[in-house]
């Protein structure tokens, strides 16, 4: 420190001399994972003290880090959150057996962190073994949540509903599992009672519906309820009787011929649920019974539609009695049309996705186009989130759409055939970027589509300041294109790219820049082994994985780059190559 | 196909990862992978440019025919991003919707009857439209109450227990489930008075 500041260094030293016990009691208090890292960073013993006041713990890249470095940081950790394999893992072009198995970190855990509350994967590889040996090992677990993980099977599930006495949650989303049986839900013991949170909408086989019932009916906490498409209406009154103190509800299947009697005790349950404000599932849902819901939607703001094929005037007639909604998710099938009714009916939304129900359809004429979007842009000013699928959009619109809702955080439009350019002016999508960037200063996740050219690029990095995810897919260009996202924009941190001309010039271009950010995929790009291996040599703290597609004739390597303290991995399997 | 030789000038000087003396085989004439798509593209705009004489009008046009080309059901590997789960809820029900539902449509005093596949049908109006026009008669708008009163013609059809209902009595996907066939009667007819009430 500078000598002629000692007065300032005195007054510094004083503030930092808090007595232990008051800092870590302070810091306590704060929960969010950045300002943690950012009190971290303060001094020595600001960072004692956040170390081990700290519960919860986030790991973004399981393969940045190694889980005893983080149990050597934290000791009194309660839950963690570990995502695993790259976002497109999703859309199947990670091939299977890549990695990210939860259970090296399970073992450490069960000897570090015995009292282990809660468990959050996402895009993780669990076996049942592992799910077996959380069940087992952690005798005050209490929360599981499983998000687009792979490699267990419903049996692993019977360990958990069997042996975690003190369960509060089991959230189990869109997993590539083992559906064998659904048994697991027979297993929790005769007087469960804790269950706060029960989401197994994406299973497919049956439970048996009384231990169901009577699980509702014995967990009076039970809050967030999801059931699976087998769950008839029927079911679905005798659950909601049981359990009207409902915050989240997703039904089972919404189509089944009911009594008018049995339709009336219907909507009387739906009536009683006075605190619902998300609802989801309605597989199947029809103009018929959707009027049950009504009573419900008043207090909605969370609506996920997108597993029930509406047709516009049924989402018409649906958001017409839901003022206060925030998020909708919706199918294309509801078309312009069900979009201008959610503009006129919900102007406080916040958060659109519309998904597409027949995605290889290229039929123009189905689905929605730009015009959809400019009308809930017109009528929803608060629209800070959207993702979008359409087959049409032009420049103008996006350009109109970002001056309605300048407010945009995450804008992410996919323009469903590969570079597909301005359908009215046949011009490249720059423009409509470029406005989206200029516009929204606020954009933190931009995904684009359509025919994009270095100018896309070249806009992104002048504008988009606070840019942290980035998706690109079918661009043109070159490798300035690439040069011009690492050069400006300051704050990525996970950029994913496929099928764009970006070569070894764009990929070293970003050297400085990768351990400041999460990673970086490349796929199908004009990027060489080479070019790999320079990137490797120059930073090791970056492990720089390349993987030959073992399905595809050896054309497609897919390069996967991020920064670690762990070093190359262990546990990589034979197609891929960490140089 | 355009022109061979401007292809493997771009081969040649292209850097891509693969063994020396590798050809990207055939993949011209149904290009499976987005990147054999995209070279489609290059390739226009290659055209496009070096057309001067021309005016942005006719060689956008160019390019549009030149992209016809891609075959319309291309499957792109993880493309568009879909969830495998969200895709697989659909492709169940994209299959059910690939076979049609026919069945045969008679109208008293027609001499023959005709073959319709629901499926084809949005809902009740789109399906009475078109019964209309080949039948060349007309219907008032159905009501809940009155049916089809005041019509020469009434809608029936046969539902899967045999009993004879009025067209537009259920929801549209309970009537193209249940429905086995359609009568078209005369509204005068003892048969259709019934149904009315």
């Amino acid at each position: 420190m500078d000598p002629g500041k000692s007065r300032d260094s005195a007054e510094t030293a004083r503030v930092m001399q808090f007595p232990n016990d008051v800092l870590e009691r302070i810091l306590s208090l704060i929960d969010s994972h950045r300002d943690r890292s950012a009190v971290s960073l303060v001094s020595k013993a600001w960072y004692n003290a956040e170390r081990w006041t700290r519960r919860h713990v986030f790991i973004g890249n399981c393969y940045a880090v190694l889980p005893q470095i983080v149990a050597r940081r934290f000791p009194n950790i309660r839950g963690v959150m570990l995502k695993g394999k790259p976002r497109f893992s999703d859309f199947n072009m990670v091939p299977p057996n890549w990695g990210a198995d939860v259970h090296a970190w399970l073992a450490v855990f069960a000897d570090q962190y015995p009292l282990l509350e809660e468990l959050r994967l996402k895009r993780m590889t669990v076996t049942d073994e592992s799910l077996k040996f959380l069940a087992r090992k952690f005798r005050n677990f209490r929360a599981l949540s499983l998000v687009s993980c792979d490699g267990f099977s419903t049996d692993g599930l019977e360990a958990i509903a069997t042996d975690c006495r003190h369960l509060t949650e089991l959230d189990i989303q869109e997993n590539g599992i083992d559906d064998i049986s659904g048994n697991w839900l027979s297993c929790f013991p005769e007087n469960f009672t804790s269950l706060e949170v029960l989401n197994f909408a994406s299973l497919s086989s049956d439970v048996n519906f009384d231990a169901l019932e009577r699980l509702v009916s014995q967990c009076k906490s039970l809050k967030i309820l999801k059931v699976n498409k087998n769950i008839t209406l029927e079911q679905l009154q005798r659950l909601l009787v049981r359990a009207p103190q409902l915050t989240e509800l997703g039904t089972g299947s919404f189509l089944q011929e009911l009594t008018a009697h049995q339709y009336v005790e219907l909507e009387r349950a739906f009536i009683s649920c006075k605190n619902l404000h998300a609802l989801s599932g309605l597989w199947e849902a029809t103009t018929l019974y959707l009027p049950v819901l009504y009573p419900a939607c008043t207090e909605l703001t969370f609506l996920n539609l997108s597993y029930a094929a509406l047709q516009s005037e049924e989402l018409a007639k649906l958001v017409a009695h839901c003022p206060h909604l925030q998020r909708l998710w919706v199918l294309d099938t509801v078309e312009d049309v069900g979009l201008e009714a959610v503009a006129s009916n919900c102007p406080l939304l916040e958060e659109l996705r519309v998904f597409p129900a027949d995605p290889y359809d290229q039929d123009i004429n189905r689905g929605v186009t730009e015009s959809g979007f400019l009308a809930v842009s017109l009528g929803c000013r608060k629209l800070h989130y959207v993702l979008y699928f359409c087959r049409q959009m032009t420049n103008a619109a996006v350009a109109r759409i970002v001056q309605n809702c300048p407010g945009f955080t995450h804008f992410r439009l996919c323009i469903m055939k590969p570079g597909q350019p301005d359908y009215l002016t046949n011009e490249p999508m720059d423009e409509g970027f470029g406005a989206v960037v200029k516009t929204c200063t606020n954009l933190r996740r931009l995904g684009v589509s359509g025919l994009l050219t270095d100018l896309t690029f070249e806009y992104i990095g002048r504008y988009a300041k606070n840019l942290e995810t980035l998706s690109v897919a079918f661009a043109e260009g070159s490798d300035r294109g690439m040069q011009c996202i690492l050069d400006g924009c300051p704050k990525m941190r996970k950029l994913e790219i496929r099928d764009s001309p970006f070569g070894n010039v764009a990929l070293l271009s970003g050297l400085e820049k990768y351990e400041s950010m999460r990673s970086l995929w490349m796929s199908a790009c004009k990027v060489t082994l080479s070019g790999c291996k320079l990137l490797a040599r120059q930073r090791p703290r970056l492990n720089v994985e390349v993987m030959k597609d073992e399905v595809d004739d050896g054309q497609s390597y897919k390069v996967y780059v991020y920064r670690t303290l762990a070093g190359p991995r262990t546990d990589a399997p034979s197609f891929v190559c960490t140089l | 196909m355009a022109a061979q030789g401007e292809d493997l000038n771009l081969e040649a000087t292209e850097l891509r990862l693969g063994l020396p003396g590798t050809v990207e085989s055939e993949k011209q004439q149904a290009p499976p992978s987005g990147r054999s798509m995209k070279r489609n593209l290059i390739d226009v705009n290659n055209k496009c440019g070096s057309d001067k004489e021309e005016s942005n009008g006719s060689s956008a046009q160019k390019c549009e025919k030149q992209d016809v080309h891609r075959p319309s059901k291309a499957q792109v590997v993880g493309w568009p991003p879909v969830r495998s789960y969200r895709k697989n809820c659909f492709q169940k029900k994209a299959e059910s919707e690939s076979t049609g539902v026919f069945i045969k449509v008679s109208m008293d005093g027609a001499p023959y009857l005709r073959k319709i596949d629901l499926k084809l049908y949005k809902g009740y109006a789109d399906l009475l439209k078109d019964l209309q026009d080949m039948f060349k008669f007309k219907v008032v708008e159905y009501c809940e109450r009155e049916g089809y009163n005041g019509s020469q013609f009434v809608p029936t059809y046969e539902d899967k227990d045999g009993d004879w209902m009025l067209v537009g009595d259920v929801p549209w996907n309970m009537f193209i489930t249940s429905c086995k066939r359609l009568r078209i009667m005369k509204g005068s007819s003892e048969v259709s008075k019934g149904l009315k009430t």
